[in-house]
């Protein structure tokens, strides 16, 4: 909006960020891009009103940009960090080292040995997650799968919380705090109280959703009443939260009778979620929830007048404003819901995988969250499929290792990858050579208008 | 006309030889992608000539202009001075060939003082590095005395008002030698009365041998003082036009066709006042009272319009009826009930229809498409909402309803409006207000950005409204618009009301107003006052008449 100065233009408009639509549209959309790169849209004096911190989002943030480009970068970044992850994988492998030793000799050994090292890590990695074929039953069989839909659960809604607050311009960091509050909430609830079955974890659902409610709502309290920048709120909100969580858990309210440890009683077995397949996996109600949760969110953003007041917010808060929305309530409203949804993670972790309350009840997912809405655009299915393959990638890490020792820590390399190709779209689009200057204005625009209209995978 | 006019009593030292320059564009285009802003455009800027460039918003003025100044590469075509190739890689290079530009948004620091910024970029200095302002100081004043800039080297230039401001840009072409000076839409920001006095700077450079290039859609600034003009129409020349042309003439070359620029307007009727506003101020954060005590009221079937030089409280003044503005104190009665502290949406509710003056901003939301932005402020309201689930298919019905209604030109509803032009998106917020009954409407500058042909368009619908018998505020900075549809013009200074007059109060009365001057000030201290021409009857001769476009 500030970029009204035509030498910005001239570096922006290559990259096709201007609005193109459809060749048919072409003569108004030079039109448009015309306007504004001249500033000719009208006189300077265009009031530059206070905005200041006080209302979010806005129209073209980096942030925003990367948040919700195209889904065609994200399939193309995962693509990239794998294949980086695999000469990765084959730099540090034995019979790499020894090929190369004679690559001038004999190059293809050297690249049969790379080839063998990435794949037969990745296959295991597949094995570990999906499919594994030496299983001895068909239970065995899809065990792995299972255990990624596990895993995945709290990815899907702690991230579906951060990309609802981005899609209302908020930068919700605090994932971690909301499914730590939530938590300690449901899991006091689940080992405290003794209540009869149904209604026990009905109570822990909704105390764990309170909690994460109430401390996202905080965040959007504070920012609605003193402009704080949700940023900064929400990392300090993680921090209380995790000290919190570490002081109650030195209270003898919170540790088993008699010990000293850091640990809660185990939740009463009518507190927690239903093995959804038998006693054989751990996968529980918690998946099922996150598939009505994204459900859910899909409703909200595309079809309630709720979402609609968020969307608005989010990608213009001074035309949402005029048009009579209330920013304050909708930013509260957002960071509750944002809450909410991560907090059914944290329920998830104490009544659905977990079973008890310790200092690593959230471990590192509110975070991975992120990346998780990342990856997805900010899109309800997006995200889900998102949380899916960081499942999968989590669950398989382990048989990788065990098989093939490859370590762990390639599986977070290749995340981090992910995440920096998406944060950067033209280094993606150049190694595959679709820069866009080259590409047809039609799927530049396509791919636009259907990350930002949301219109949901 | 065509040869440089030089007085034989030229002030002319040896460092400043007037030293005339050719300048020639031959086949310049500039692509963006796959669009093409500029198509084959060849242009001749004859030496000492002021040459127009006329095109409407968007036409691909600014981008060639961009190019000639080194800001962006053409993608073919090529600049010539005095018949030799040059090429250009920035400003810089623009510069040292003596091309200066003046744009349209000043380059300015406002917090450095006149002399400051003319250094700036070129700073000269004393040894060991030190600055040496006293040659810049010692230039701008002989320019200043040359050209009566009356500029004040010290002054600084956040403290300056927008006219002198632009002089001071002017300065830092002339400065740096500049033989042909670019100025981009330079009256945009202007009162009438600045206007003229910057038409007679241009003819004074003129006279001194540098050329201009002046870019406007203003018709009546372009007549007064081009010597040649080049049409552009998206992106190509569409031909060249001598400053005798008619004012018709020449918007129909830049539309593309036929355009009525007289508006037919019957005359109003007004019935009882049901809008007033009493003793209205409103303090900016910083405490100034950006609009001091106004009072005035609209009766229904009548249309007042709210003139003023931009920046006078007139964005505060409409925002702050919409509730948008929080240090409001006073009085708003609509029908007799009080609006100041009513929430946004309450006052929308009670029949307020609000085009905000800039759309991109407050308007519209651009990543949404045309149908969203065609319920942005009844998202929430029956047919399209129950309870709070939407309807998605009466968002798209009411769409389709109202692209044909107010013949929005795009294929689908479906479409972000962003990639709409101009005149369109102005479509999209008028439709979507004058959509429901209204028992005020306020439109802020209804017509800024939008082409000709749009033009008449969206004033007849403020005409149709006005006649079904709601009262209807417009706000404007283009003298010709308030002209065209006021039936009383109120103006604004300062956050102060200067005066509110009727309809057909001549254009040098409310010039001198939009200074600050009410109209018995000025019949006190100078001849009574003469209620002279309407709108569009200045010939091209006329200085004084020279400020608006016939259409912004």
């Amino acid at each position: 909006m500030t970029e009204k100065h035509p030498h910005k233009h001239a570096a922006e408009q290559p990259d096709g960020k201007s609005h193109e639509a459809s060749p048919s549209e072409e003569e108004t959309s030079a039109a448009v891009t015309l306007d504004t790169a001249g500033g000719a849209m009208g006189p300077s004096a265009v009031p530059v009103t206070a905005q200041g911190g006080q209302l979010p989002g806005g129209p073209d943030t980096l942030v925003r940009k990367i948040f919700t480009g195209s889904g065609m970068v994200s399939v193309l970044a995962v693509l990239l960090a794998l294949i980086l992850g695999g000469l990765l994988i084959a730099s540090t492998d034995r019979q790499v080292g020894t090929t190369a030793g004679y690559l001038f000799a004999r190059p293809t050994d050297f690249l049969s040995a790379v080839w063998n090292a990435a794949t037969r890590s990745y296959i295991a990695l597949f094995q570990g997650s999906v499919f594994n074929p030496r299983g001895s039953s068909l239970a065995g069989q899809f065990a792995p799968l299972m255990e990624t839909l596990t895993i995945a659960t709290p990815l899907i809604t702690a991230g579906l919380g951060v990309a609802l607050a981005f899609r209302a311009g908020l930068f919700n960091i605090g994932a971690q705090g909301q499914i730590i509050m939530a938590g300690i909430l449901a899991a006091w609830v689940g080992f405290a109280l003794h209540l009869p079955m149904g209604l026990h974890l009905l109570l822990v659902l909704v105390a764990g959703i309170i909690g994460g409610a109430v401390w996202g709502g905080l965040v959007g309290l504070l920012k609605a009443r003193t402009g704080a920048h949700e940023v900064i709120l929400t990392i300090m909100f993680n921090y209380i939260a995790l000290y919190f969580l570490r002081y109650l858990l030195n209270t003898p309210a919170f540790q088993r009778p008699g010990e000293s440890n850091p640990i809660s009683p185990i939740l009463d077995p009518s507190a927690v979620y239903p093995q959804i397949f038998g006693s054989q996996y751990r996968l529980h109600l918690g998946f099922v929830l996150a598939i009505a949760a994204t459900v859910l969110v899909w409703w909200l953003l595309n079809r309630s007048t709720v979402g609609f007041e968020f969307r608005a917010v989010g990608a213009n808060p001074k035309a949402a404003q005029t048009a009579g929305i209330n920013v304050s309530r909708s930013t509260i409203l957002v960071m509750a819901i944002a809450g909410a949804l991560a907090g059914l993670s944290g329920v998830a972790q104490v009544a659905g995988t977990e079973k008890v309350l310790t200092d690593g009840v959230a471990a590192t997912y509110g975070f991975d969250a992120i990346t998780v809405a990342l990856l997805g655009r900010s899109t309800p299915w997006g995200t889900f499929a998102a949380g899916l393959l960081f499942g999968a990638f989590r669950a398989g890490a382990v048989q990788m290792q065990i098989q093939t020792g490859t370590p762990i820590d390639i599986v977070l390399v290749v995340q981090s990858l992910i995440v920096l190709f998406i944060a950067a779209p033209p280094l993606v689009r150049a190694v595959f050579g679709l820069n866009p200057r080259r590409r047809k204005p039609a799927s530049a625009g396509r791919s636009q208008k259907a990350a930002t209209t949301g219109g949901a995978a | 006309m065509l040869q440089p006019h030089i007085p034989s009593g030229q002030p002319t030292d040896a460092s400043r030889l007037v030293r005339v320059l050719k300048l020639e564009l031959r086949g310049i285009t500039k692509r963006f992608g796959s669009l093409l802003a500029n198509d084959h455009i060849d242009v001749v800027v004859e030496p000492g000539q002021i040459h127009c460039l006329l095109g409407e918003n968007g036409a691909g003025k600014s981008t060639l202009m961009n190019v000639l100044y080194g800001l962006y590469e053409p993608t073919e075509g090529e600049i010539l001075i005095d018949d030799k190739p040059v090429s250009f890689r920035g400003p810089g290079d623009a510069m040292a060939a003596g091309i200066g530009m003046v744009h349209q948004h000043f380059m300015l620091v406002p917090v450095f003082t006149v002399a400051e910024n003319v250094a700036l970029g070129a700073e000269s200095t004393k040894a060991g590095g030190f600055l040496n302002l006293d040659d810049t100081r010692k230039k701008i004043r002989e320019i200043s005395d040359r050209y009566g800039f009356d500029v004040d080297p010290d002054a600084l230039v956040e403290d300056l008002p927008v006219g002198v401001q632009q002089r001071v840009e002017i300065i830092k072409a002339l400065v740096r030698d500049a033989k042909v000076l670019i100025l981009d839409e330079p009256t945009a920001v202007l009162t009438p009365q600045d206007t003229d006095e910057l038409l007679d700077i241009m003819r004074q450079l003129k006279s001194a041998g540098t050329s201009i290039v002046f870019i406007s859609h203003k018709l009546r600034e372009v007549k007064a003082i081009s010597d040649t003009i080049t049409v552009i129409r998206r992106g190509k020349v569409v031909g060249t036009a001598s400053p005798t042309a008619s004012t018709s003439e020449l918007a129909s070359m830049m539309v593309g066709r036929a355009v009525s620029l007289k508006l037919e307007k019957a005359p109003a009727k007004p019935q009882e006042k049901t809008f007033q506003v009493k003793d209205l101020t409103i303090i900016a954060p910083s405490g100034q009272h950006v609009v001091d005590g106004v009072s005035f009221d609209i009766a229904r079937g009548e249309i007042l319009a709210i003139a003023g030089v931009q920046g006078n409280g007139q964005t505060e003044l409409s925002e702050a009826i919409l509730g948008l503005q929080e240090r409001a104190h006073g009085s708003i009665l609509l029908d007799g009930e009080e609006l100041v502290g009513r929430s946004v949406k309450g006052i929308l509710n009670a029949g307020v229809g609000f085009v905000p003056e800039d759309r991109s901003v407050d308007g519209l939301i651009g990543t949404f498409s045309i149908a969203e932005n065609l319920i942005l402020d009844r998202y929430d309201q029956p047919p399209f909402a129950k309870g709070i689930s939407m309807s998605p298919a009466k968002v798209l019905e009411n769409a389709k309803t109202r692209i044909d209604e107010f013949d929005v030109r795009t294929p689908s509803g479906m479409l972000a409006a962003g990639t709409l032009s101009g005149g369109n998106q102005q479509k999209v917020v008028m439709a979507r207000e004058l959509s429901r009954p209204l028992r005020l409407f306020i439109a802020s500058q209804p017509t800024r950005g939008v082409d000709v042909g749009s033009i008449e368009f969206l004033h007849k619908r403020i005409l149709a409204e006005r006649d079904r018998g709601t009262p209807v505020m417009i706000v404007s900075t283009e003298l010709d618009e308030v002209i065209e549809l006021a039936d009383r013009i109120a103006v604004l200074y300062k956050g102060r009301l200067v005066g509110i007059v009727p309809a057909g109060t001549g254009r040098d009365v409310l010039g001198l107003m939009m200074a600050g001057i009410s109209p018995e000030e000025h019949a006190q201290a100078d001849k009574p006052l003469t209620n002279t021409s309407h709108a569009n009857q200045a010939g091209p001769t006329s200085s004084s008449s020279a400020e608006g476009g016939d259409h912004d």
